[in-house]
C-alpha cells in the first residue's frame, strides 16, 4: 500500500498539450475516480500513473520515490484494462498467475495464491477453464484477479466496467466495492460514468481538457458543485441551468420572469453584482410539485408539462417554460399529461449561483 | 442439440441450383488438381515396361519401385538434406519473420515506415534477379557446396514479414501494456503475449515456407555440385538426366517426396483456427 503523489503532472505529445499540469494527492488506501467525458486527459494521467505513457514534466511519487523514469514492472502497481485483457490462449489460473510473473515464490506458493485469488473473486469452478468459456463478468474477474495475486502498492482501473451490460456493471461495481473494503488498497479508478464514480469513490476527481476542475468526496460534489461543468456532469438527471442577468436588487432571468419567482428569496445571493450575467443551478430533485399550485416555497416555478418520464419510484417531468425547459422530479403517484400547467417550488438554500463568464460558483 | 440441427438440414435438403452449379466446378476443378497426382502415384506401382500404358490402375501392381528407390543411399540422403532444409529454414523465419514484423507492428521509432517500405519493396524482385548476386556472394563467402549457402537466402523473408506484421498489428496493445505492467520485459511480451496471440498467422508461415523449401529447385541447382548436398528435387532430377528418364522411378521418388508435405498441412493446418483471439477482449 502506497500514497501515490502528482506534482504539476504534464503530458505533451509534440505540440499537444493533453494535461496541464496537475497536482493531485492519493492517499494510502483511499479510492479515488478520475471522472470527465472523453478526452479529458483522465485515462492518459493513470496511464502515466501506471507507467505506460512517458511523463512529459513534473513529479510522480509513488510510496514517496520519485518514479517518473521507472519502469511499470518496477513500479509495483497493477492495472485492469477495459478490454480485460487476459490471454485467450491460457487458462483462468495461469491468467491469474501471469500476475506472478516476475514474484520469486515457490511453485507451491505461487499455487497457493492463485487458489486464494479464485476464491476472493469466486473463480474457483473455472480455474482450468479458457477465457473463451467465461462470462463477461467472469472475465473481467480474472482480470482483477491477476492484478490481485501480487499483491501491489496500488490498483489501476481504466473503465473497467464500460464493456459490460447494465445489470453486470451495478453488479460488478459493488463487489469492486466490496473489495476495496476488504483490502483496504490504494485504488484509481478512470471512468466517464458519473454514476459509477458516485458510488464507488472516497473521493472523485472531476477533468477536463487536460485539467483537475474540483476534487471532492461525492457528496461535497453533489451539494456544492465549483463550476458548471462539475454541476452538470454530477447527478442525473442533469442539474438544470437558468441563465439570467442581475438587475437592481433582484436578479432578472431570461426565462421569463413570471414563469420562476424568485421574490422569496429575499434579495440577491452574496458575491454578485448589478449587471452581472449569471446562470442560476438547481437540481431536478430539488423541486417539489406544488399540489394545486400552492406551497409554502421562497422560490416558484410554473410552466407546462412536455413529456412525464415514470422511472418506477419517481417520475421526472420536462417542463415547458415560457422561455427554455426545466426538468422536475414528482412523486410517482401522480400522473401528468403533455399540456398540463403544474407549478414547482424549491428552498433557497437549493439555488446555486455561477457566474456566467467564469462558470464558477459564486453563492 | 437435434433441435437445432434440424432446420439445418432441412436447409441442405433443398439444394439449390447455384449450389449445383458451384459444386460441379468445384469438383472438376478438383479431378484437374488430383489427376496428376493420382497419376504419380499409380506410375510409381507399374513395372518399367507398363508406364506408357496409360490406365490409372496398374495391371500388374508392385512395390519394387519403392524398394529399389529406398535402398539407393542417394535418395535417402536427399531426402534427408531436403529435411534438414526446409526445417531449419522454416523455423529461422518463424523466429526472424515475426520478430521484425512484432517490431515493426508495436514499436513506434523514426523510419520505420521506410523500414517497412525498403522490406516490402524486396518483394518486388524476382528470384532470377538475384541468383548471380547470391551466386558471387556465396562464392566469395566459401558458401559454395555447403548447407549454409544453400539456406541463406530463405532464413529471413519479406513476405514472411508483411504477413506477421498484418497479424500483429490486430493484436490489442492492451495485451501488451497488461504483460508490461505484470513485469515482463519485451522479449517475453513477444515471446509469451504475442507470438501465442497469432498462431494461425504463425502456422499457415510455416506451411508456405516449408513447402516453397520443399520444392525449391532452382537456387539448390546453383548452389550445389557435389551429389551429396543435393536436396530431393535436384536430386530427383539428376535421376532423369544420368539414367535415360526412368518414369517409375522418378514418380516413386516424387511420391515420397510429397509425404512430408502433406504430413506438414495436416499437423499444422488444425492450428489455423479462426477467432482465437478474439476470446481475451471485448471490443
Amino acid at each position: 500500500m502506497a500514497r501515490i503523489e502528482l506534482e504539476q503532472i504534464v503530458k505533451r505529445y509534440g505540440s499537444i498539450t493533453t494535461v496541464h499540469g496537475i497536482d493531485l494527492t492519493i492517499d494510502d488506501g483511499e479510492f479515488v475516480v478520475l471522472v470527465g467525458p472523453s478526452g479529458c486527459g483522465k485515462s492518459t494521467t493513470l496511464r502515466m500513473i501506471a507507467g505506460l505513457e512517458a511523463i512529459s514534466g513534473g513529479t510522480l511519487r509513488i510510496g514517496g520515490q520519485v518514479v517518473n523514469d521507472r519502469e511499470p514492472k518496477h513500479r509495483n502497481i497493477a492495472m485492469v484494462f477495459q478490454n480485460y485483457a487476459i490471454y485467450p490462449h491460457l487458462t483462468v489460473a495461469q491468467n491469474i498467475g501471469f500476475g506472478l510473473y516476475t514474484s520469486k515464490l515457490s511453485k507451491a506458493e505461487k499455487q497457493a495464491r492463485i487458489r486464494e485469488t479464485a476464491k476472493t473473486l469466486s473463480l474457483e469452478p473455472y480455474l482450468e477453464r479458457r477465457p473463451a468459456a467465461l462470462s463477461g463478468g467472469q472475465r473481467q474477474r480474472v482480470a482483477i484477479g491477476r492484478a490481485m495475486v501480487r499483491d501491489p502498492v496500488a490498483f489501476l482501473f481504466d473503465e473497467p466496467l464500460s464493456n459490460l451490460d447494465a445489470q453486470l456493471r451495478g453488479q460488478m461495481r459493488l463487489e469492486i466495492k466490496q473489495l476495496h473494503q476488504r483490502l483496504g488498497s490504494t485504488i484509481v479508478f478512470v471512468t466517464h460514468d458519473q454514476v459509477e464514480a458516485m458510488s464507488l469513490a472516497d473521493r472523485i476527481v472531476v477533468m477536463r481538457d487536460g485539467r483537475i476542475l474540483q476534487v471532492g468526496a461525492p457528496m461535497d460534489l453533489y451539494n456544492r458543485p465549483a463550476d458548471i461543468f462539475t454541476a452538470r456532469f454530477i447527478g442525473t438527471p442533469e442539474m438544470n441551468m437558468i441563465d439570467g442577468i442581475v438587475a437592481d436588487g433582484h436578479v432578472e432571468l431570461e426565462a421569463n420572469a413570471a414563469a420562476v419567482d424568485l421574490s422569496g428569496l429575499g434579495g440577491l445571493p452574496r458575491g454578485v453584482e448589478a449587471g452581472q450575467p449569471i446562470v442560476l443551478g438547481v437540481r431536478p430533485q430539488e423541486l417539489h410539485l406544488l399540489a394545486g399550485g400552492r406551497g409554502d416555497f421562497p422560490i416558484r416555478i410554473e410552466g407546462r408539462v412536455r413529456v412525464a418520464e415514470p422511472h418506477g419510484s419517481e417520475t421526472f417531468v420536462l417542463l415547458d417554460l415560457p422561455a427554455g425547459q426545466l426538468v422536475a422530479r414528482a412523486p410517482s403517484t401522480v400522473s401528468f399529461k403533455p399540456g398540463d400547467a403544474v407549478a414547482f417550488g424549491a428552498e433557497a438554500n437549493s439555488l446555486r449561483v455561477f457566474d456566467k463568464r467564469t462558470e464558477k460558483l459564486v453563492n | 442439440m437435434s433441435e437445432s440441427a434440424k432446420p439445418s438440414y432441412a436447409y441442405g435438403s433443398t439444394i439449390r441450383p447455384g449450389r449445383i452449379v458451384a459444386w460441379t466446378i468445384l469438383f472438376l476443378g478438383g479431378i484437374v488438381m488430383m489427376t496428376p497426382l493420382l497419376f504419380m502415384f499409380s506410375t510409381s506401382l507399374k513395372t518399367a515396361g507398363h508406364v506408357y500404358d496409360l490406365r490409372l490402375i496398374p495391371e500388374q501392381p508392385t512395390l519394387a519401385n519403392y524398394v529399389k528407390v529406398l535402398s539407393d543411399g542417394r535418395f535417402v540422403r536427399w531426402f534427408l538434406n531436403s529435411t534438414l532444409i526446409a526445417t531449419i529454414v522454416t523455423l529461422s523465419c518463424l523466429f526472424f519473420d515475426s520478430l521484425v514484423a512484432y517490431t515493426l507492428a508495436k514499436f513506434d521509432f523514426p523510419g520505420r515506415r521506410l523500414v517497412f517500405l525498403a522490406i516490402l519493396s524486396t518483394l518486388m524482385i524476382p528470384t532470377e534477379m538475384l541468383v548471380i548476386p547470391w551466386y558471387l556472394m556465396a562464392s566469395k563467402l566459401g558458401w559454395i557446396d555447403t548447407y549454409w549457402g544453400i539456406m541463406f537466402p530463405g532464413l529471413v523473408t519479406a513476405f514472411g514479414v508483411f504477413l506477421m506484421r498484418q497479424f500483429f498489428e490486430t493484436v490489442p496493445n492492451d495485451f501488451l501494456e497488461a504483460a508490461r505492467v505484470d513485469g515482463l520485459n519485451e522479449f517475453a511480451i513477444w515471446w509469451k503475449v504475442a507470438l501465442p496471440l497469432v498462431t494461425p498467422a504463425l502456422s499457415a508461415l510455416a506451411i508456405f515456407t516449408f513447402l516453397g523449401n520443399w520444392t525449391a529447385f532452382f537456387w539448390p541447382l546453383i548452389v550445389t555440385t557435389d551429389p551429396s548436398l543435393y536436396t530431393l528435387p535436384v536430386g530427383l532430377s539428376s535421376f532423369a538426366v544420368e539414367q535415360s528418364i526412368q518414369w517409375e522411378l522418378i514418380m516413386t521418388g516424387a511420391a515420397l517426396a510429397t509425404i512430408p508435405t502433406l504430413a506438414i498441412f495436416l499437423f499444422f493446418q488444425r492450428y489455423i483456427v479462426r477467432g482465437v483471439m478474439l476470446a481475451g477482449v471485448k471490443g
